[in-house]
């Protein structure tokens, strides 16, 4: 192989050998059911400049420490599972570069604002429930099947309304990063508002009116004090705190 | 419950509203304030005479009621964040109500008293 492809092997090689950069990840320790107090791990893991925080954090669990508890699955920030701590910000553990981070101490917690499960897992059934609370679906009378057209068509207009709201992942950073759900334990919170608004500006629905008696409530939307840190840690762009004023404006009357 | 009688954006368009015709009105205060000097607005004599120029009683009433209901219903709004719980709710809810009334009833009658000149 080296006598028939000598410059580009040694190309290669150079391009994958092993850099000398490394961090220390200090990873959150904590069983509620055991343990008093989280504690942090400390490890020295080297990478390159595509190495996530993800990939990290495996490498721990493989070769250091296998009991680390953490959620993941896709490693690609379409699933929304590896969402936590990354030094003070709610991140996608697969979605940020170590290299990115400008650090040589990479802190990895559990997400705020949700219940802890074991170390870096947290439990998501608040946020599901209240995600399925608003109905997160085209609510209407007749079926694409039973109309004429058997489709209802939509121009780039009226997707151009929701499209940034359907890129939702669940994740729940937005959930994590806002002040709101830090001190109210049954606010509603960014993730279902956004949802919301994702479908009422949808053309197809029909349940506006059924979704705002939802959220228009004591611990609704008016609970959100538009801090928009929901809008800054989106991996996916979207911008919940938009869709929220967006709906106070159904429920002022200034928007139809 | 207060939100059953009212839903939640029924009493933020108030909250809304009482703040924005609030600030209009103090600024009139502020401006009449202004013009009279404000050493000279401390004076009881004054004062008796303020509340009795009955439109300028009538502003002082508005901003009385419109900050009473918006302070009491910002309080509300911040108490029910802090904690949460059926009982406590209702409690703050009817107790920042209650609190309300009475101090616009206080600051009325003593609005009422001076323009009448019974002080």
């Amino acid at each position: 192989m080296a006598a028939i492809f000598p410059v580009s092997s040694q190309e290669k090689y150079e391009k994958t050998k092993p850099s000398a950069k490394s961090i220390t990840l200090r990873i959150s320790k904590f069983n509620p059911g055991k343990d008093h107090a989280p504690t942090f791990l400390e490890f020295p893991v080297s990478y390159e400049k595509w190495t996530t925080v993800l990939d990290a954090i495996l490498e721990v669990k493989n070769y250091h420490d296998h009991s680390i508890g953490v959620r993941y699955s896709c490693r690609q920030a379409m699933c929304g599972s590896c969402g936590m701590i990354i030094n003070g910000k709610p991140k996608l553990a697969c979605f940020t570069k170590i290299s990115e981070l400008n650090s040589n101490v990479v802190t990895v917690e559990p997400m705020n604002n949700f219940p802890l499960i074991r170390d870096l897992v947290v439990g998501f059934e608040r946020m599901f429930s209240t995600h399925k609370r608003i109905k997160p679906y085209i609510v209407r009378e007749d079926s694409e099947i039973s109309s004429g057209t058997k489709e209802f068509l939509q121009s780039p207009e009226d997707v151009e309304k929701y499209i940034q709201f359907a890129g939702c992942i669940k994740c729940g950073l937005c959930n994590s990063a806002c002040p709101t759900m830090a001190t109210d334990s049954t606010f509603i919170g960014p993730q279902a508002l956004a949802q919301a608004y994702r479908y009422i500006a949808d053309n197809r629905d029909q349940g506006k009116d059924k979704r705002l008696r939802i959220i228009d409530e004591r611990h609704g939307i008016w609970g959100c004090h538009f801090a928009g840190s929901c809008s800054q840690v989106c991996p996916k762009g979207v911008d919940p705190a938009m869709g929220i004023q967006l709906l106070r404006g159904y429920l002022l009357g200034y928007r139809k | 419950m207060m939100s059953s009688i009212m839903r939640e954006s029924h009493i933020m368009k108030i909250h809304y509203l009482t703040a924005l015709i609030a600030v209009a009105l103090v600024i009139v205060h502020i401006m009449v304030r202004v013009m009279q000097g404000f050493s000279d607005s401390l004076l009881f004599d004054n004062v008796i005479a303020n509340y009795q120029f009955i439109p300028y009683a009538i502003v002082l009433e508005a901003i009385l009621i419109l900050i009473s209901v918006h302070g009491f219903n910002g309080l509300r709004v911040i108490l029910l964040e802090v904690k949460q719980g059926r009982v406590y709710e209702n409690a703050v809810t009817y107790g920042c109500l209650a609190a309300m009334i009475v101090l616009i009833a206080y600051g009325s009658r003593t609005i009422i008293m001076a323009s009448m000149g019974m002080v």
